[in-house]
């Protein structure tokens, strides 16, 4: 079985995000971190290659400047296989569907049983492309999975809901996504970073796999989110508790 | 100039492996740090992770079940635990250096593959019972005595401040004692063995979540092939071993020091007084800069021994170097924490008053600044006892 997570490198985010002040894009320096809401893709890849056994790999699939691949490399120490990049200037600041469509062309090129992606990215917050890339590969997308098992040649997947969960079952190929914190992923291991310096990693361009990137989405201005307003403090004399649940009544949190 | 010997940082994978410990160590140990010191609890469900992270087996080949890395990886791995809690890195660095190290260099192949496996996973710890009450510098003056009875040896005496000797994890302790009037050996004791009793744990000045035990040998007998490589070869075998866990407590001691420098300069950044921050003082700011200068240094020593061994060259001189410099670096370094953080480093809530605790110890477990210097001396040629 083939399974592919589709995994970012993003600006470390212990660092503030500089925006280029021109577009509006992300300033992405050399050294990007593997964006933390893959790791659990990542991981659950990695359980169903270990469940799965011999015949099953587990590739990345990532369209970034490939800087120093610190980001794929951290993946790769956990145990994936190999990587493929798409790294074109032309993609600096492709939206959303601009970014499914390439996907979309490597995972096609490479052939695939299983496509894992993270519910949303930590520097993008669309939380779209995953559905997109499962449309243009036509096939079921099962979104919000907190468990997963291969029944033969399907998978089924335990859907996060508001309420619990919904088990959806799809026939294989087929598009999943992971929420984040459903899964504990592994720490990278020392002999797992040394590996990772000698798994294979492709770079390639748009015109490799003859896709046309055309983004549509222009940012026209950026907001900083306003400062944070100070909190109250409750003071609790016995009956804090009280005071609290009204407020989160008040909230309609509760 | 291109191809000089001297090389100032560490390979990529050690860099990328030093995040990784970082992370582990951020979020497995640090939220718990001052918790398992106020209570003295061992936490042996950490220790676990720290196992399954491959720590333990950082050094050793794949064939044993390690993990293939080298020495300067389990330096990175004991100064990053370090840094965040003391009581870990000393956990991790005995646990190898102490623990595992002598059963790996000369075990036979029958111990190896017995023990080896569960103390590299870190589903097992061993201890090293050295120290004496009345043998420490001069443990060549142990007085434990195992008589070879038949197929047994019968162990008679006492070790004190053992680490690693009473916790649940814990397999064996090997101990060194004297085989006849002239010879000391070293004999591995399983934990439970009868006989072999594991007194209650120390109460300590730092270190609280680190095991440290007394162990009271009477007339416990273990198998005649528990003896642990050659007969009468346990002086060599303990000088050789502490050789190497002086690298490692160096790095231990590195990561105090760097922990204090990271603290000392967020505070002085941000306290204020007389309305500017404390680090606007120069008196504050110099201690800030002296800090940061013997943190590098003691990186550098620290390193360069972890490189020797590394490289299979000797090590004596350079590992006692690093761990006399590196030591004495961690207590002031705290002592300059505490000096920065002013009433607030007096209290226990603050991260300076466990370091300052937890790093006087490194100037006396695995030989005090006094046996460094002894070393070093001899090392010079001078003519020293
Ligand atoms: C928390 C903790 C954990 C430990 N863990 C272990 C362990 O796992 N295994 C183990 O075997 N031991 C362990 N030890 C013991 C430790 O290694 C000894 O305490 C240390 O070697 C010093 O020995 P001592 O305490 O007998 O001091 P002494 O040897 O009595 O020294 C007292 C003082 O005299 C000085 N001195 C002694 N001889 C000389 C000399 N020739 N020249 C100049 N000065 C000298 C010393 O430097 C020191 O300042 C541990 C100790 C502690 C506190």
């Amino acid at each position: 079985m083939k399974i592919a997570v589709c995994v970012k490198q993003i600006p470390d985010p212990a660092t503030p995000y500089e925006l280029d002040p021109g577009t509006n894009f992300v300033a992405r320096p050399d050294d990007q971190v593997l964006d933390d809401t893959d790791r659990y893709g990542v991981e659950v890849g990695l359980q169903l290659v270990e469940e799965i056994g011999e015949d099953a790999t587990l590739t990345l699939v990532s369209m970034s400047p490939s800087g120093t691949l610190q980001g794929i490399r951290q993946a790769l120490a956990m145990g994936a296989d190999r990587a493929i990049i798409i790294d074109d200037g032309s993609l600096r600041g492709a939206d959303a569907l601009t970014t499914a469509k390439v996907l979309a062309a490597a995972l096609k090129e490479d052939g695939f049983d299983l496509v894992i992606a993270g519910t949303e990215s930590t520097d993008g917050y669309a939380g779209v492309m995953p559905q997109q890339l499962a449309e243009l590969l036509d096939v079921p997308s099962l979104s919000f999975a907190r468990k997963v098992e291969r029944d033969g040649d399907k998978i089924r997947v335990e859907r996060q809901t508001q309420a619990g969960y919904n088990v959806v079952e799809a026939s294989l190929p087929a598009l999943l996504t992971v929420t984040s914190g459903v899964v504990e992923p592994r720490y990278p291991n020392f002999k797992g970073i040394m590996q990772a310096k000698k798994k294979p990693v492709e770079t390639k361009t748009c015109a490799d796999l003859g896709v046309e990137p055309v983004s549509q989405q222009i940012i026209q201005s950026v907001e900083p989110i306003p400062a944070r307003q100070a909190g109250e403090i409750v003071e609790d004399e016995g009956e804090g508790y009280l005071k609290i649940v009204a407020k989160l009544e008040e909230a309609k949190v509760i | 100039m291109r191809g000089t010997a001297l090389r100032f940082e560490l390979a990529d994978e050690h860099e990328s492996f030093r995040k990784v410990v970082r992370d582990f160590a951020e979020a497995e140990i640090a939220p718990q740090a001052a918790r398992w010191d106020e209570t003295g609890a061992f936490p042996v469900a950490t220790v676990r992770k720290m196992g399954e992270l491959g720590l333990f087996g950082l050094p050793f080949p794949e064939d044993v079940g390690g993990i293939g890395g080298d020495f300067t990886s389990l330096c990175v791995a004991i100064e990053e635990i370090g840094r965040v809690d003391q009581s870990m890195g000393i956990t991790l660095e005995a646990g190898v250096g102490l623990g595992i190290n002598p059963i790996f260099n000369y075990g036979s192949a029958e111990q190896k593959e017995r023990l080896l496996p569960d103390l590299l996973s870190g589903n097992a710890l061993a201890g090293f019972g050295l120290t004496e009450a009345e043998a420490g510098s001069d443990a060549g003056a142990t007085k434990t005595k195992a008589v070879l009875d038949g197929d047994e040896w019968v162990i008679n005496g006492s070790k004190a401040f053992i680490t690693n000797a009473g916790t649940e994890l814990t397999s064996v302790v090997t101990i060194t004692a004297r085989t006849n009037e002239n010879e000391i050996s070293s004999i591995i004791v399983p934990a439970g063995t009868e006989g072999f009793t594991v007194e209650p744990a120390y109460k300590k000045m730092g270190w609280h979540a680190s095991d440290t035990r007394g162990l009271v040998f009477e007339d416990c007998r273990v198998p005649a092939e528990n003896l642990l490589g050659t007969r009468g070869r346990g002086f060599h075998q303990f000088l050789a071993t502490l050789d190497d866990g002086r690298i490692a407590i160096a790095a231990l001691a590195l990561g105090l020091a760097q922990a204090c420098l990271d603290v000392s300069v967020d505070y002085a950044k941000t306290r204020q007084a007389f309305g500017r921050p404390i680090g606007a003082n120069q008196g504050v700011a110099f201690q800030c800069a002296d800090l940061k200068v013997m943190v590098d240094a003691a990186r550098m020593l620290t390193y360069r021994a972890a490189a020797l061994k590394d490289a299979g060259r000797p090590i004596k001189q350079a590992a006692a170097v690093a761990k006399l410099y590196a030591s004495e670096a961690a207590v002031s370094a705290s002592r300059i924490a505490t000096q920065i953080y002013g009433g607030a480093g007096f209290m226990e809530s603050s991260p300076v008053a466990r370091f300052y605790r937890d790093a006087k110890i490194l100037e006396i477990g695995e030989g005090t600044s006094e046996i460094q210097r002894l070393v070093i001396s001899r090392g010079l040629g001078l003519p020293v006892l």
